[in-house]
Order: structure tokens, then C-alpha cells, then sequence
């Protein structure tokens, strides 16, 4: 097999290679994304088909679901980002972890909003103390834990350090919350979607939320990218790389 | 014993630890008050109809047990690093795990063992079934040192940084949610007669786990907090 791929993540660590390649990706992920997320929006308000029990409260299901899958999407990815880091010192996989955190608190808070808003005439109430509900407010005190530990910190890179090892942390206790929740207390549906078997959806139902997913994660990349890109400003500012995009910024805006 | 073995710096540690707490017997006393001043303040908050309070004591023991060794966990390390001992025991040929082990052990003996004993008064305050009383001094046996160990990771974590108190806090959280789950539930299941077995052996399982895996994060956790 041809080498150019390990050469090519080699090359990727490097703040300046990583900063033009982010530059690069993030419009195209943005602007894909946008389009996806409006398709899905399209297909999920007025293409399916309202629900036979749930009427057209359930088309809130576009937006809940594919924001809980990327809160733990976002986790996984940074845990990995973590582990990286700390295990070879890759200062691009810290930050990459660090700025993962904002994002995947976002999408967190996201599902929780959502989720209430679509309890309240399901279950007659905005919140109640469901494993999967529980599960998910406690994955959103690891991330704001994560996010001020990072910044409780003067040195940024011990401080990402620090937090990386408290994603790691996390990453064990996430399933042991949710199987002690579980055991606690339940009433949240199944889930409906799986990848193994048939899932219990109508196909029509089915492709919006796909596209949607899609249009996450498209949306994690290019947010993910664009705070990377400041991180690295910012870190490196005394570096001869940054000094020489500002110097060429200047003289090509004058 | 040979001096400068691995067991004999464990246990100079501990005794060292040891006496220092016990230097400071004051200090031994405040998680308790903490707790009893907390105990408290429930009866005044809801009422002190007996058979309210017996429904939400063994919950709020725990809770007030939690947030005395949450207090009192703020300053597992702070001594030391601010004294300069902890660099020694990170450049001691011994295993800085070990070290640190004894250091949460002597940890818990000083501010967990006390708020055990005084656990069976609050829970008398709070109208406690008699019966339930044994179930949550045993739940606390388990719970407090799992308690003691996570809550320890986390200290060494922000051992380099500006601020800890509310940070620790809100990092602790998730990491106690399965322990108050499973210490409350054990104390529940008793004072309604069902069998509390499997609850307390889950917190067990926990603290086997812990006891192993928790000193060796403790000490990369201090090994990266305490890096410049």
C-alpha cells in the first residue's frame, strides 16, 4: 500500500498544516451541512406522514434525536482525541478534544431542550427523572466539567492535558451512570432506530432523520474546525507561522 | 521492616498523615458539623412529621455525607504541594500509586470514619426505622472510601489550577450519581423489609474496582496537573 496516507495524518499534525486543511474544509462542510439540514427539514415537516398516536408532535424527532446521537457521537470522537493526546502528545488531538467539548455540550443541551419540549404533551410533564433523561443531564455536567477544568487552568496545554484525562475518566463512567439509572428508573421508549435488524420506523420517517444525522455531523466538522483554527491562533501566536498569515492578511487586505 | 522499603514508606506516610491530622484535631471535627449543621436544617426546611422524615433520611445522609467529603476533599493535596512534599513523593523510588493510596486511606480514617460514626444520630434525627440503621452504616463503610478515591482523581486533577471548590463540585457529580444510586437504594430496599443484598454488593464491586484502578489515575492525574 502506498505510504502517503500515514505521511499524510503525519503531516497533519502540525498546527500550520492542520490551520490550511481546516481552511479548507470547513465552507464545504458548512455549506453541505446547511443544505442536508434543510432536505431533512423539508422531508421531516412536510414530506412524512404525521404519526397515527403522536399526531405532529413527533416531528420534533428530526431534531431530538439526531442532536442525542451527536452528544454521544461528540463524546466518543473527543475521548478518542483525548487518548491520542495524552498517550503521544499530539498537540493537535488536544485541542481537537478541548474544542470537541463546547460543541458536544451544545448539541447535549440541545437534546435535553427538545426532549422537554416534545415530554410535555406526550408525557404530561417537561422533565421527569428517566434513566435516559438522567443519563443525558449527567453526560452535560461531564462536559461543563470538562470545559471548566480546560479553563481553570494558566497554562493552556496543562490545562488541556488535565481535562483530556477527565474525558477518559468520563468515558468509564458514562456507561456505569447509565446502567445504574437504567436500574434506578424508567420510561423512556426503546430505541426505534438500530443498525442491526429492522428498525421500527417508516422508511418516510426514516430518510429525513438519516439526512439529518448527516447534517450533524457535517455541522461538528465544520463548527470543530473553525474553533481549532482560533485555538491554534491564539496558542501559537508567537509563532513565525501565525506572524507570517497576519503579515500576509494585512498586506493582502490593504 | 527494612527502612526504605516500599512498606515502610507507606507507613511512615500514613503515620506521618496520621499525626498531622491528629496535630489539627479541630479541623477532624468540621466535616462532622458540616453534617450535623446540614442534618439539621432538613426537619426545619419540610416539617418534622416522623413519617416524612423517615421516608427521606437515608437519602439525605448520604447527601449530607457526600457534601461534608466533598468539603473536606478540597484539601487532600493543597498541603502538601504548597509545602513542596509532594514533589518529593513524586521523585520517591517508590511507586507514587502507593503513595497516594496511603495518603486517601489516611484521608478516610480523618474526615470519612468520623461522619460514620455519627451517621446512626442523623439517621435518628431524621426518624430512621431502627431496622434500616445497620443497612446504612454498612452502605456508608462502602460508599464513603469509593467516595474518597474518585473524589481524590479529581483533586489531583485540578492540583495546578487557579480555582477548585465549585470546579470539584461539578466534576464529582457524575462520578457519585452510581454510588448515591446504589447507597440510597440499599437503605431504601431495607426500611420497605425487600432484601438489600444486591444494591450493596454493586457498591462493593465499585469499591474492589476503585481500590485498584483509582490510585494509579490519582497518580497520573497528579503527574499531569503537577507538570510545568
Amino acid at each position: 500500500m502506498a505510504n502517503w496516507v500515514p505521511l499524510w495524518l503525519h503531516r497533519l499534525g502540525s498546527p500550520p498544516v492542520f490551520y490550511r486543511f481546516a481552511g479548507a474544509v470547513r465552507p464545504w462542510a458548512l455549506g453541505l451541512a446547511l443544505v442536508l439540514a434543510g432536505v431533512a427539514l423539508y422531508g421531516g415537516l412536510f414530506v412524512a406522514p404525521a404519526d397515527y398516536q403522536q399526531g405532529d408532535a413527533y416531528r420534533i424527532i428530526f431534531l431530538h434525536v439526531p442532536s442525542a446521537w451527536m452528544s454521544l457521537f461528540i463524546y466518543g470522537a473527543m475521548a478518542v482525541a483525548a487518548f491520542v493526546g495524552l498517550v503521544w502528545r499530539i498537540k493537535i488531538a488536544e485541542v481537537v478534544a478541548m474544542e470537541s467539548a463546547p460543541v458536544g455540550a451544545a448539541f447535549t443541551f440541545i437534546t435535553l431542550v427538545t426532549g422537554s419540549l416534545w415530554g410535555k404533551p406526550m408525557w404530561g410533564t417537561w422533565w421527569t427523572w428517566d434513566a435516559r433523561l438522567t443519563s443525558e443531564l449527567v453526560l452535560l455536567f461531564i462536559y461543563l466539567g470538562v470545559i471548566g477544568l480546560y479553563h481553570s487552568f494558566e497554562d493552556r496545554r496543562q490545562g488541556a492535558r488535565a481535562a483530556s484525562f477527565l474525558v477518559l475518566v468520563g468515558a468509564v463512567n458514562v456507561p456505569i451512570v447509565h446502567f445504574s439509572v437504567n436500574w434506578w428508573n424508567t420510561l423512556h421508549q426503546g430505541s426505534t432506530v438500530r443498525l442491526l435488524g429492522p428498525s421500527h420506523i417508516e422508511a418516510s420517517m426514516l430518510w429525513p432523520l438519516l439526512t439529518m444525522m448527516a447534517a450533524t455531523k457535517l455541522y461538528y466538522v465544520a463548527s470543530l474546525f473553525a474553533r481549532v483554527r482560533a485555538d491554534l491562533i491564539a496558542s501559537e501566536s508567537g509563532k513565525g507561522w501565525v506572524r507570517e498569515l497576519l503579515a500576509h492578511r494585512d498586506g493582502s487586505g490593504a | 521492616m527494612t527502612p526504605g522499603s516500599t512498606s515502610a514508606a507507606c507507613a511512615a506516610l500514613l503515620r506521618r498523615d496520621l499525626t498531622l491530622a491528629w496535630r489539627r484535631r479541630g479541623d477532624i471535627a468540621m466535616p462532622v458539623l458540616y453534617a450535623l449543621i446540614v442534618a439539621t436544617l432538613f426537619p426545619f426546611a419540610l416539617g418534622p412529621e416522623p413519617t416524612l422524615l423517615a421516608r427521606i433520611a437515608g437519602g439525605v445522609v448520604f447527601v449530607t455525607v457526600l457534601l461534608a467529603v466533598l468539603l473536606s476533599l478540597d484539601h487532600l493535596f493543597r498541603a502538601d504541594i504548597e509545602d513542596g512534599s509532594m514533589e518529593q513523593l513524586m521523585l520517591a523510588p517508590q511507586p507514587l500509586a502507593l503513595l497516594v493510596g496511603m495518603k486517601i486511606l489516611a484521608h478516610w480514617i480523618t474526615s470519612s470514619l468520623p461522619l460514620i460514626v455519627v451517621a446512626p444520630l442523623l439517621a435518628g434525627m431524621l426518624k430512621l426505622p431502627a431496622a434500616a440503621t445497620p443497612v446504612l452504616v454498612f452502605a456508608l463503610v462502602l460508599a464513603t472510601p469509593l467516595l474518597s478515591l474518585l473524589g481524590a482523581v479529581l483533586v489531583a486533577l485540578t492540583a495546578g489550577s487557579r480555582r477548585s471548590g465549585m470546579l470539584l463540585a461539578l466534576m464529582l457529580l457524575p462520578l457519585c450519581v452510581p454510588v448515591v444510586i446504589f447507597a440510597a437504594g440499599a437503605v431504601a430496599a431495607a426500611q420497605e423489609g425487600l432484601p438489600w443484598i444486591a444494591p450493596i454488593a454493586w457498591l462493593g464491586a465499585g469499591l474492589a474496582m476503585a481500590v485498584v484502578l483509582a490510585p494509579l489515575a490519582c497518580a497520573a492525574a497528579l503527574r499531569i496537573a503537577m507538570d510545568t
